[in-house]
């Protein structure tokens, strides 16, 4: 009688190679890695051929929101403190007293009365991205963007400061305007203006 | 001692089991594709004038009329240009749009001469190796003939509630019709008259 063996399978798959494959991914993931920063509030900035990167360290970042609205930040946290004490200095006053809690901000841009009171709110950007009040005032009436340049180039030295400019696409020139007229008054006169790539066909 | 006690070695299982760690890999790789931007934003570099009042006159005065080329951005995206001094400008403003057909048809056609070196020079480079010295070479021919005689400089005035993206596209097609010479100019109230001819209605 003949009987019917049943192979038996191994079902031991073998990993080896598919760890093999996720480690290359991991490594390379790591290695291009860039991480996202936190933008509290939304810039979509305009698509250029241009291929230039910025760069990376002492970089000062004017943000411009589609309403007109100016912030700022700064590529490292000890350049940020770095920038606190030049400006406290500056101002002869305590315009940032909590340093350390201001060196961790993702992005900052209120008037310079009220930058103490934004550092002790919760929703720190919530208020950046909401409050009509928030931004640096950059008009030619109230110029306290001029002071803040003047704090991170004292801070971060006068040849190696790189100011990067990264406005919505749908901000008014005007509004562009205004800050540049600012950095140009503090003979600031290079600028990387941030973009995301995109062809020349369009 | 009858039998000796062979020692009987133990045949262990040499296979490990990869699938915890290809599980942990898995999750480190998610992690770091999501929380990672892999494209480093770009950034186009602009200088402005300085500050300084007889500098800026300096630029100015080198804007031969015959070479100059004054481009005007109005807010809705529309986009004006004029060849030679603005005093005849009223008659000559022609009003055009943005991209292949419009302001870079003519551009690279007011451009052709440097556009063609520039062609030939990529053409020279492209067989060359590519280094630091030849980088620096061609980078400096670049901007020797962006710079030539003869290519045409290009002011530009933006309105003031033109948007930004207005500025970035103009300044692209400066980028790609491969132009040396070109200015941020402010929005007078003279170009502002001028549009109105044009049926531009601006409210600064």
């Amino acid at each position: 009688m003949g009987r019917f063996k049943i192979t038996k399978q191994d079902t031991f798959i073998d990993m080896t190679p598919m760890s093999d494959v996720m480690v290359l991914l991991l490594t390379f993931f790591m290695l291009t890695a860039t991480f996202v920063k936190e933008e509290p509030v939304k810039v979509n900035a305009p698509g250029s051929v241009s291929e230039v990167k910025i760069p990376t360290t002492k970089l000062l970042t004017i943000f411009i929101e589609k309403n007109g609205k100016v912030f700022l930040n700064l590529d490292s946290p000890a350049a940020m403190r770095r920038v606190a004490n030049a400006l406290n200095e500056k101002q002869g006053a305590e315009v940032i007293s909590d340093i350390n809690e201001f060196a961790q901000v993702p992005m900052f841009g209120t008037p310079l009365d009220q930058v103490n009171a934004w550092l002790k709110l919760e929703d720190r950007n919530g208020y950046l991205a909401k409050n009509p009040n928030a931004g640096v005032p950059c008009d030619s009436v109230n110029d306290e963007l001029k002071v803040w340049v003047r704090a991170a180039v004292e801070a971060l030295g006068e040849d190696s400061i790189r100011i990067a400019i990264k406005a919505d696409k749908t901000t008014p020139y005007k509004n562009v305007k205004y800050v540049i007229n600012s950095l140009r008054s503090e003979h600031q006169n290079r600028y990387n203006l941030i973009t995301s790539l995109s062809g020349a066909e369009d | 001692m009858a039998k000796q006690v062979k020692s009987k070695q133990k045949k262990m299982n040499a296979r490990v089991d990869f699938t915890p760690m290809v599980d942990m890999i898995m999750l480190l790789v998610t992690f770091f594709m999501l929380c990672t931007s892999l494209l480093k934003p770009q950034a186009m570099q602009l200088s402005m004038p300085s500050d300084k009042e007889d500098q800026q006159d300096e630029q100015r005065s080198q804007a031969k009329a015959s070479e100059a080329v004054t481009i005007l951005a109005a807010p809705g995206d529309r986009i004006f240009y004029f060849e030679g001094k603005a005093e005849n400008a009223a008659q000559t403003i022609v009003e055009t749009k943005y991209g292949k057909d419009g302001i870079r048809a003519f551009l690279l056609q007011k451009n052709a001469k440097a556009q063609a070196e520039v062609e030939k020079l990529k053409k020279e480079f492209e067989v060359r190796d590519i280094n630091e010295e030849s980088k620096k070479e061609y980078n400096e021919r670049l901007s020797e003939i962006k710079s030539a005689k003869g290519t045409p400089t290009v002011i530009i005035k933006i309105n003031d509630d033109a948007s930004f993206n207005n500025m970035m596209k103009i300044l692209d097609e400066m980028l790609i019709c491969n132009i040396g010479k070109y200015v941020i100019d402010n929005f007078s109230e003279a170009d502002k008259e001028l549009l109105a001819t044009k049926g531009v209605q601006l409210a600064h």
